[in-house]
């Protein structure tokens, strides 16, 4: 071997975690301790690890990085992984945000602990798992079996009507992946291969091109989620225990961007091309309409799922600009609203924990007793609104950018949902946090404790950081994204000389 | 030095916000208020090196790359020039004075090292706002200033009007700033870049070019501006987008001074004038901008009239001369424009500081009906009132004299049909000004008491800290005028912009000196006219207002509700979104997507399952990893097999 296998090492890192785990016997309390600080141990460790791929990732370069390859299945299936411009944010994205949910969890969780954290451990493998591989097989196992933690998490840890939330995720899963498996059957068909870099070159036929397409898109408008297959995220928002909120809010609605940015958009060009009006009209629909819907609701955690649809509306807006600003800020918006979505989450934990409810008007005046939370909050609040200087605007106005460029129709629906955005955000936290302290029971919350705080600080570090030198984050894609785009571009101009020689003919 | 100008009051908000509870309310409010004093001190500097000396001075500062993609670029950087100090030296004079009246004002309050982190913050952002040499850069200052008159506003969050008038002003400033976002993508789509350097040098070769923007092609540089001007309208409370200035009343005193009189709001003036270069080739664009401007001095004007609550009726009067910094700009009157901005900064930041002071003396009542007669008891108070009301109303030789006088002027002579209706406007707007103005000096000032009795006992003279801002804002009021007028409008005018307000055809002002004897004595006459009517109504004949209210009922009503903008708003905007939020959720969502959808076919599947939960708990979870494990082995061995 040439160098340290890193890849393998931060993706099976958890589940060495959760080998260690399970091995943990004795007493129910020793137990349960010593599964949380392995559990928080692990991912630590995992996110070091991975700090490698920050510091030696090559930024001048389209190519993937620290690829692994190893026979595995034999008939050309194989382990391969690696990571590029596009990737290794999300990879980072992955490792950073799983210390935060195990820490969360931390009290709260009471029964299962030990259960607990191994569904997190293995839920963090799958998750780089996907972000990693470059090969179909190797990419449908992780991609499929990151559902099943999750539709554990939920239905054994989660709220009164878990059940519910569990069977509709897992239903609304269940169709996409079917297409796609179908699909990859289909291109293993006629590539002969399943290598993903390999794939990324070849040109399928354009009429294939749009059956492939709605496919994968079956499976990835899902995981987005994209209206009108986005009824399964409120419900499994307001199911799921805090930590799983953040997962999905933080990294599993990624997946579908991610899908997008590395199959759908090189394997099927000319397809996206095509279909990209509907991308455009579900988008400005979802960002209307969920707005509209985030701003009647009364659980927190539901308004906050709703809201989440609409921010990713912006990023398939902007993955279909089909330019670099388009991608680029779909790119930095799924990273901004992986740590603002996920901190949302959190502060309607931190209250979920003391008063057990979501219910909005239950609350008010939390400033009055809470002003560190209501700090805290209100500046996510600012964040989810695209306030410049946070990461979501310089996201939000490059997709813009990039739509605009497009067509103006596009970006002037997609900017309602700024103006509503900074509606239903601030009608929350005004219902949550101003006003007179009346409600007995508020009086006695605790303001946020030095673990709480913890937990906020680098993500508040991260989303200025993020706002006011994004270059830091944006040097990684850069020269993926070009290329991306560049790809893409020759690809339309052979498929319209093409057509071209067809109707010369 | 220009960092140090701008981030010293971002590194004051930072100490005084995040460590106010830990260093003490007075350590934050010695920390705030040092770091002003210095910004200010260091702005005036700047203000006479840059405008003071002949030749171009202007520079450029970078300090931080910011966004790149692609071919977009956009930095952290400075454009210092005329424009940009002038705008240093108001808000940064305006912002310390305000900064030490509040430690007087809010000394009783909870919460004062926040207060005073807020304004600082506030300065920071239109700070960047002001000296920004790009559309995103001052995209973040606008957005900034927002941020911080929310915050501001709803400064006193138990109550819920504040509260609520917080969150308007947020979100009607949305809807502006909808508009300068699509500005901004044009722009940047069409010069390919959003560096002002970089677009106001390009900006003659797009003259008479196509956009094609929603479906229709239209002129490129006319839409460019009227997006810009959109933004402008909102951040300016214009006409249309001017119910959130008045409900922003809510927030303290010291606020409304600072940014919903002398700064803030003026952001979109500053705007237009510098994008100077754009508008002037987009002449229907001024118009419109003309146009808008002086129906909105004429519409606040009106409402002023019958306002009761004296932060409202000034509220008012600063939405009116807005109007008139507007439509100045819309006759290419730009010097003019930024003119009445630098003088309205101090007489209405003096209005505005008297009135707080006039509420901390009537414990907090802001009712001009439950005042009268302080004229003896708070004398200090009353001249200095008296002082901002005749700035204000244009009284000879103060500084609304100069810059009111010269926008009227300019409308006339631009001889055009617009300038005409600004000028019209204009004079019957500047009677009304006067007569408001003198209507709540009178009210607030004059006769009897109409406090009650344990408001009256307590009515004092407001602190030495309280005071001593007004006297420096007085003077300013005074002599701002007499002092600047030749720089900013008259001969110096060349040298003094150096080329940072720009031109196309001949300079208005040039002309505006040569107008009619009526023009230049119309304002005047119009102001005694005012005084006169108040007089008259207020002091001479008090039963007045009475038998004017019935006999002309309507135009009373249309005045008091404020022409029902709100109501019809509520009706038109807020009521469907919150209907249509709701339909979406229950018939779309819930009855519609999940019915057919995964409810409809999960119902068969949850039938079977529920006869083996009885069986055992979690069989459901295993039957769904059976599910899936079964899925992956079918995968490869698919796989597997075609080969």
């Amino acid at each position: 071997m040439e160098y340290f296998p890193i890849l393998f090492a931060i993706t099976f890192l958890p589940l060495l975690g959760v080998l260690i785990i399970l091995g943990i016997s004795g007493e129910k309390e020793i137990v349960e301790r010593n599964a949380r600080n392995a559990a928080l141990l692990t991912t630590v460790a995992t996110f070091l690890f991975s700090m490698v791929l920050w510091f030696s990732f090559d930024k001048n370069t389209a190519g993937f990085q620290f690829v692994e390859e190893a026979e595995w299945l034999g008939s050309g299936i194989k382990y391969k992984m690696g990571v590029d411009g596009i990737s290794v944010l999300f990879v980072l994205l992955t490792t950073f945000i799983m210390p935060i949910c195990i820490l969360c969890g931390w009290n709260t969780i009471k029964s299962r602990v030990k259960e607990y954290m191994i569904a997190f451990l293995l839920l963090e493998c799958f998750m780089i798992g996907v972000f990693c591989s470059l090969d179909l097989v190797l990419f449908y196992v992780f991609f499929e079996a990151g559902l099943i933690p999750m539709f554990f998490i939920i239905g054994v840890w989660g709220g009164d009507n878990r059940v519910y939330a569990a069977y509709k995720l897992f239903l609304y899963t269940l169709l996409g992946s079917v297409l796609m498996l179908v699909a990859m059957l289909y291109m293993y068909g006629q590539a002969g291969t399943t290598d993903i870099p390999t794939l990324m070159q070849y040109s399928f036929e354009p009429h294939a091109q749009i059956w492939l397409f709605l496919a994968f898109f079956a499976s990835f408008a899902v995981k987005m989620p994209m209206w009108p297959v986005h009824t399964w995220l409120p419900d499994a928002h307001v199911q799921a225990p805090t930590a799983g909120s953040v997962i999905l809010a933080g990294i599993l609605l990624k997946m579908g961007g991610y899908g997008f940015l590395r199959f759908s958009l090189p394997m099927f060009p000319v397809a996206s091309e095509e279909l990209a009006w509907l991308i455009y009209s579900l988008s400005c629909i979802a960002i209307i309409y969920t707005s509209l819907v985030a701003l009647r609701q009364t659980d927190m955690k539901k308004l906050i799922a709703y809201s989440s649809v609409a921010h990713m509306g912006f990023v398939t807006l902007g993955i279909f600009a089909f330019n670099v600003q388009g991608i680029e800020g779909a790119i930095i918006v799924m990273l901004a609203h992986g740590f603002v979505a996920s901190a949302l989450f959190l502060c309607v934990g931190v209250i979920y924990d003391r008063l057990h409810t979501r219910d909005i008007d239950r609350y008010g005046g939390l400033v009055n007793i809470m002003p560190r939370y209501a700090f805290v909050f209100m500046f996510f609040t600012m964040a989810s609104v695209g306030l410049p200087g946070t990461g979501n605007f310089v996201g939000e106005i490059l997709v813009l950018i990039g739509i605009f460029k497009v067509s103006s129709w596009v970006a002037f629906f997609a900017l309602f949902g700024v103006i509503l955005s900074a509606a239903y955000m601030l009608y929350l936290y005004r219902r949550v946090v101003f006003g007179e302290l009346i409600k007995e029971d508020l009086k006695n919350m605790l303001d946020m404790d030095r673990r709480e705080i913890f937990i906020f600080a680098p993500l508040v570090i991260l989303t200025l950081w993020m706002g006011i030198y994004p270059a830091t984050f944006m040097d990684f894609m850069h020269v993926s994204v070009e290329n991306l785009v560049v790809q893409h571009e020759v690809s339309m101009a052979t498929y319209h000389a093409t057509i071209e020689i067809v109707a010369g003919n | 030095m220009y960092q140090a100008i701008v981030f010293l009051p971002l590194i004051a908000a930072l100490i005084a916000g995040l460590f106010g509870s830990r260093i003490g309310n007075r350590s934050a409010q010695v920390v705030t208020c040092g770091a002003l004093i210095i910004s200010a001190f260091l702005s005036w500097i700047a203000f006479f090196q840059v405008a003071w000396n002949p030749g171009d001075h202007s520079t450029h500062v970078q300090v931080l790359s910011w966004i790149v993609s692609g071919d977009f670029n956009v930095n952290w950087a400075f454009q210092i020039d005329t424009l940009t100090v002038v705008m240093l030296v108001v808000v940064n004079t305006v912002s310390c004075l305000v900064h030490i009246y509040s430690v007087g004002y809010m000394n009783r309050d909870p919460h004062i090292s926040r207060f005073m982190s807020y304004l600082s913050l506030f300065t920071f952002a239109m700070l960047m706002l002001v000296t920004s040499d790009n559309f995103v850069q001052m995209f973040f200052g606008w957005e900034g200033v927002g941020l911080a008159s929310y915050l501001l506003i709803g400064f006193w969050y138990k109550k819920p009007t504040a509260c609520a008038a917080a969150i308007k002003a947020f979100v009607v400033n949305r809807v502006g700033d909808f508009g300068f976002a699509l500005g901004i993508f044009a722009i940047f789509m069409t010069f390919g870049s959003a560096d002002f350097s970089v677009v106001f040098s390009d900006v003659g070769a797009y003259t008479d070019k196509v956009i094609h923007f929603l479906g229709m092609d239209l002129d490129l540089l006319t839409t460019i501006c009227i997006l810009l001007f959109i933004g402008a309208m909102g951040k300016s409370a214009q006409l249309g987008l001017h119910t959130w200035l008045p409900d922003a009343m809510e927030g303290p005193t010291p606020v409304s001074a600072l940014i919903h009189a002398a700064t803030m709001v003026t952001a979109g003036v500053f705007m237009v004038a510098r994008c100077s270069p754009l508008f002037e080739f987009a002449p229907f664009a001024l118009e419109i901008v003309c146009i808008v401007g002086a129906s909105t001095a004429f519409f606040a004007a009106t409402v002023g009239m019958s306002q009761f609550d004296i932060k409202r009726v000034i509220a008012y009067s600063t939405c009116s001369q807005l109007g008139y910094m507007f439509f100045a700009l819309g006759v290419g009157a730009y010097g003019a424009a930024i003119f009445h901005l630098f003088t309205h900064a101090f007489f209405k930041a003096l209005l505005f500081l008297g009135s707080g002071s006039v509420i901390h003396a009537c414990s907090d009542e802001q009712d001009m009906r439950k005042m009268g007669g302080l004229r003896k008891k708070i004398p200090m108070t009353f001249l200095m009132m008296t002082i901002g009301t005749l700035a204000l109303t244009g009284f000879p030789f103060l500084a609304g004299y100069y810059s009111k006088d010269m926008i009227i002027e300019a409308a006339f002579a631009a001889h055009s049909s617009v300038g005409s209706y600004a000028f019209g406007l204009g004079i019957v707007a500047a009677l009304m000004t006067s007569f408001y103005s003198w209507r709540l000096m009178f009210m607030t000032f004059f006769g009897n008491s109409r406090a009650s009795k344990k408001v009256q006992k307590n009515i004092h003279e407001s602190p030495k800290v309280m005071l001593i801002p007004l006297y420096v804002l007085a003077v300013g009021a005074v002599f701002a005028g007499f002092i600047f007028s030749d720089h900013f409008i008259g001969t110096q005018y060349e040298e003094f912009w150096a080329g940072s307000l720009f031109l196309v055809g001949e300079n208005i002002m040039e002309a505006a000196h040569h107008v009619p004897g009526w023009v230049i004595a119309s304002p005047f006459i119009a102001m005694v006219l005012g005084l006169v009517i108040a007089w008259y109504f207020y002091i001479k004949e008090p039963s007045m207002p009475g038998k004017f209210i019935s006999t002309f009922r309507l135009a009373y009503e249309l005045s008091f509700n404020k022409w029902y903008f709100d109501e019809l708003y509520d009706i038109l905007f807020v009521r469907p979104a919150m209907k249509l939020g709701y339909f979406l959720w229950k018939r779309g969502d819930e009855d519609t997507i999940d019915r057919y959808g995964p409810d409809g076919v999960s119902a068969s599947v949850v039938r079977v399952a529920e006869k083996f939960r009885n069986l055992q708990t979690g069989y459901l979870y295993h039957y769904a990893f059976a599910m899936l494990i079964g899925l992956s082995a079918f995968v490869s061995w698919f796989v597997l097999g075609d080969k």
